[in-house]
């Protein structure tokens, strides 16, 4: 008798239906979203106000460099003392005061140069104003040493290398960034989909065990099938969860943009305003076109095919295993000394991932943990986007699968025996005398 | 009549341990059955064995003729000692899976699960939650559940555990009804009032073996020893003591009456009848009390397992 629908069934109404479910459902993407607009906020907040910078520069020879900017408000001070200068600062409650020494023949270093200030200034604003000094004091020093100016600033070159492949595709920078963004993604989304989700598979065998439900249930059906139906039931769960997140989310982003007029898109602000800048020059448009081009160079086909088999096939391995485990103890505490081998093998994925991939995605570490079935859905996932052959695909992917295959025959094994077994937390060694029952 | 269940030299290991040696058992169709034997005994073992659950080692098991297979499941009704329901699912829908998982639609498992609802008195807590229900309550629904799909073969784990003396027996009742109707029942229990009051056969299993099976009259007929428990009223008791040691063999009897009279216990040899020993006792005075002593469930039970 085939009655996996019918557990499946189960498994799913019950996941969908549990309270906690359904509010994590719905509250994480409300918090996700507060806590974004939260931050975007203050980060306005915080660029809202104006710095008022007091200049006293005694040699007359950098104040022109301070121009005001949305942000910055510069005050050149004249023929006032140093002391007068802090002292009007402190009572304006200026940010702070940048003071040039005065020094006859004698160039300007760094020994002439303080800024006084209450609190210790940001990192970004000293380099903003150390950059305008030294870009002043250098055409000052060039000039003294019989240099044009002008000529330097025409005579420089900017480079951008084109990138071709021996077939003929076109590459650039932007493709390689574009490429990680999507492995990486991929990658990640089933790092955390494997982590919460085998999770509840775990639970959900040992909610079983508690409840000693267990033995009228093998009455009746398979252990292998009331495994699948667990692991593919709260698959679907999760896949619900993540759906109705992408969709509540995207609504509420909606909503919040609308209602708090906090462009989310502007959160990173002086990143966007440099593109937006850059966006009126038309050497960065072919930027733009770069970012356009590097999609439609993505091999998005392979791309999503992989994605789906590689995501199904590694979920459901490591599900075999959390369902494996949720057999083998009584109660949750006791899964801490099974659940380290799983989670490692998974972190050094995503670790590979973002540092190995990245450095070089067909090197020979990279190829290799991208066969291996523990980390290979992950890394492949990461390394697809840069071009692998078919072949090392397919061949990852029936390794992977044989694996499975493979997991889920020991897993039943362990399940089989495990679910009847009360009372006792097994070692490593029991495990494998289960097997062999 | 024939036999429903018939578990043949069935051996089962786990590791180096030895749960069941060559163990073999027949249920009579229509009997009720009472499986025996101390903790650690197997029985939950062949109980599993016969279940499906394991596998055995070696040995056959044939259940209505039948070499055992995937679809026995919906012929037989487990109630495991180790038992519970879904703590957060709701009784209805909880019994309507489980009804499923035997094989009977959603419709005709609504059907029966109306009727015996009805008869158990329990249906408003269709939309309750097991984990509001009490461990009694949710007893007589696992109860339902076993019975449900109308299995030929019913096998109870210690049934009664659980239940107060009202709830125990309105279950009893629904056993003996199930076997009229045409169930055979297998009872593992350590509850010997409730063998000796329902069963018919017994096996009995100690230390993986199987030691003793048969008709509980039989077993009972070859375990009785031919004594009497005797109590009689005499003018003087001592005198008719010394006079009855003479003639018979006699032990000290325990047993409880209204009157101071003389208790004995009379061992009969094989060949002399119960009769002559009555006659002869009336002669010697009033005999209040006579019973031929025959052993219980729990006096075979203990001796024979401390002989093994």
């Amino acid at each position: 008798m085939n009655h996996l629908p019918l557990i499946l069934k189960r498994e799913y109404l019950t996941k969908v239906r549990n309270k906690s479910f359904i509010i994590m459902t719905f509250l994480s993407p409300i918090i996700f979203i507060a806590l974004i607009a939260f931050v975007a906020y203050l980060t306005q907040l915080n660029n809202d106000k104006v710095r008022v910078i007091s200049v006293l520069d005694e040699s007359e020879t950098v104040q022109n460099v301070f121009k005001n900017t949305e942000h910055t408000t510069y005050n050149i001070l004249q023929g006032v003392s140093l002391e007068d200068a802090k002292a009007l600062v402190l009572e304006t409650e200026g940010t702070g005061l940048l003071h040039i020494h005065q020094l006859e023949n004698k160039t300007i270093d760094s020994q002439h140069i303080t800024f006084y200030s209450e609190e210790a200034p940001s990192l970004s604003l000293i380099s903003e104003i150390e950059n305008k000094v030294e870009k002043r004091l250098t055409n000052i020093k060039l000039q003294e040493n019989g240099v044009d100016v002008e000529m330097i600033n025409n005579s420089k070159v900017k480079i951008t290398i084109a990138q071709e492949s021996f077939e003929g595709e076109k590459t650039s920078k932007v493709d390689s960034v574009i490429k990680l963004i999507f492995g990486g993604a991929a990658g990640y989304l089933l790092f955390m989909f494997i982590i919460i989700y085998g999770n509840m598979i775990m639970r959900s065998v040992i909610e079983e065990k508690t409840s000693r439900i267990i033995e009228v249930i093998i009455s009746s059906v398979k252990p292998m099938q009331l495994m699948l139906g667990k692991i593919l039931g709260t698959s679907l769960a999760g896949i619900t969860q993540v759906v109705i997140w992408i969709i509540f989310g995207g609504i509420l982003t909606m909503v919040a943009s609308l209602v708090f007029g906090v462009d989310m898109a502007e959160m990173q602000s002086p990143q966007q305003q440099a593109m937006q800048q850059a966006m009126e020059n038309p050497e960065v448009n072919s930027q733009v076109q770069n970012i356009a081009n590097a999609f439609y160079h993505l091999p998005l086909t392979n791309l999503i095919i992989a994605f789906i088999l590689f995501f199904i096939g590694g979920y459901l391995f490591y599900s075999s295993l959390y369902a494996a485990i949720g057999a083998a103890v009584d109660n949750e505490t006791d899964t801490q000394q099974f659940m380290m081998p799983i989670i490692m093998p998974l972190i050094l994925a995503v670790y590979i991932g973002f540092f190995t991939v990245i450095e070089d995605p067909h090197g020979t570490v990279s190829t290799v943990f991208s066969f291996i079935p523990l980390t290979s859905p992950v890394v492949m996932l990461m390394r697809i986007p840069f071009g692998v052959p078919i072949w090392q695909q397919i061949l990852s992917l029936v390794i992977l699968i044989a694996t499975f295959i493979a997991t889920v025959w020991f897993a039943s094994k362990i399940y089989r025996v495990g679910i009847l077994m009360y009372g006792k937390k097994p070692t490593y060694k029991e495990l494998i005398k289960w097997i062999k029952y | 009549m024939s036999n429903l269940l018939e578990v043949n030299k069935v051996s089962k290991h786990f590791g180096d341990f030895r749960a069941l040696n060559d163990v073999s058992v027949s249920v009579p169709e229509g009997s009720i059955f009472g499986l025996l034997g101390p903790n650690g005994a197997g029985k939950t073992t062949l109980i599993r064995i016969v279940n499906q659950i394991t596998m055995p080692d070696k040995g056959t098991v044939h259940l209505g003729g039948e070499l055992l297979n995937q679809h026995h499941i919906k012929d037989i009704g487990y109630l495991p000692e180790e038992r519970g329901l879904y703590k957060s699912m709701k009784v209805g829908e909880q019994a309507l899976y489980l009804a499923q998982l035997k094989g009977l639609s959603k419709a005709e498992a609504k059907k029966r699960l109306n009727y015996w609802f009805e008869r158990l008195e329990i249906g408003d807590w269709w939309n309750k939650k097991i984990q509001e229900l009490s461990k009694g309550m949710a007893q007589k629904i696992q109860f339902v559940v076993t019975v449900l799909h109308q299995p030929k073969l019913l096998i109870f784990d210690e049934p009664f555990s659980g239940f107060d003396p009202i709830n125990a027996n309105l279950i009893k009742d629904e056993i003996l009804r199930l076997r009229e109707e045409g169930a055979t029942v297998i009872f593992s229990t350590h509850r010997m009032e409730s063998v000796e009051e329902l069963c018919d056969d017994i096996a009995l299993i100690n230390k993986s073996n199987k030691i003793l099976d048969g008709k509980l009259v039989d077993i009972k007929r070859a375990y009785k020893s031919n004594t009497f428990e005797v109590g009689i009223r005499a003018e003087d008791k001592e005198k008719l003591r010394l006079e009855l040691n003479d003639k018979f063999n006699v032990s000290r009897a325990q047993f409880k009456t209204l009157d101071d009279e003389l208790k004995l216990n009379i061992k009969l040899d094989k060949e002399d009848k119960p009769n002559d020993l009555l006659n002869y006792l009336t002669s010697r005075g009033e005999v209040s009390h006579f019973v031929e002593l025959i052993p219980s469930v729990n006096d075979i039970f203990i001796q024979t397992v401390k002989n093994n």
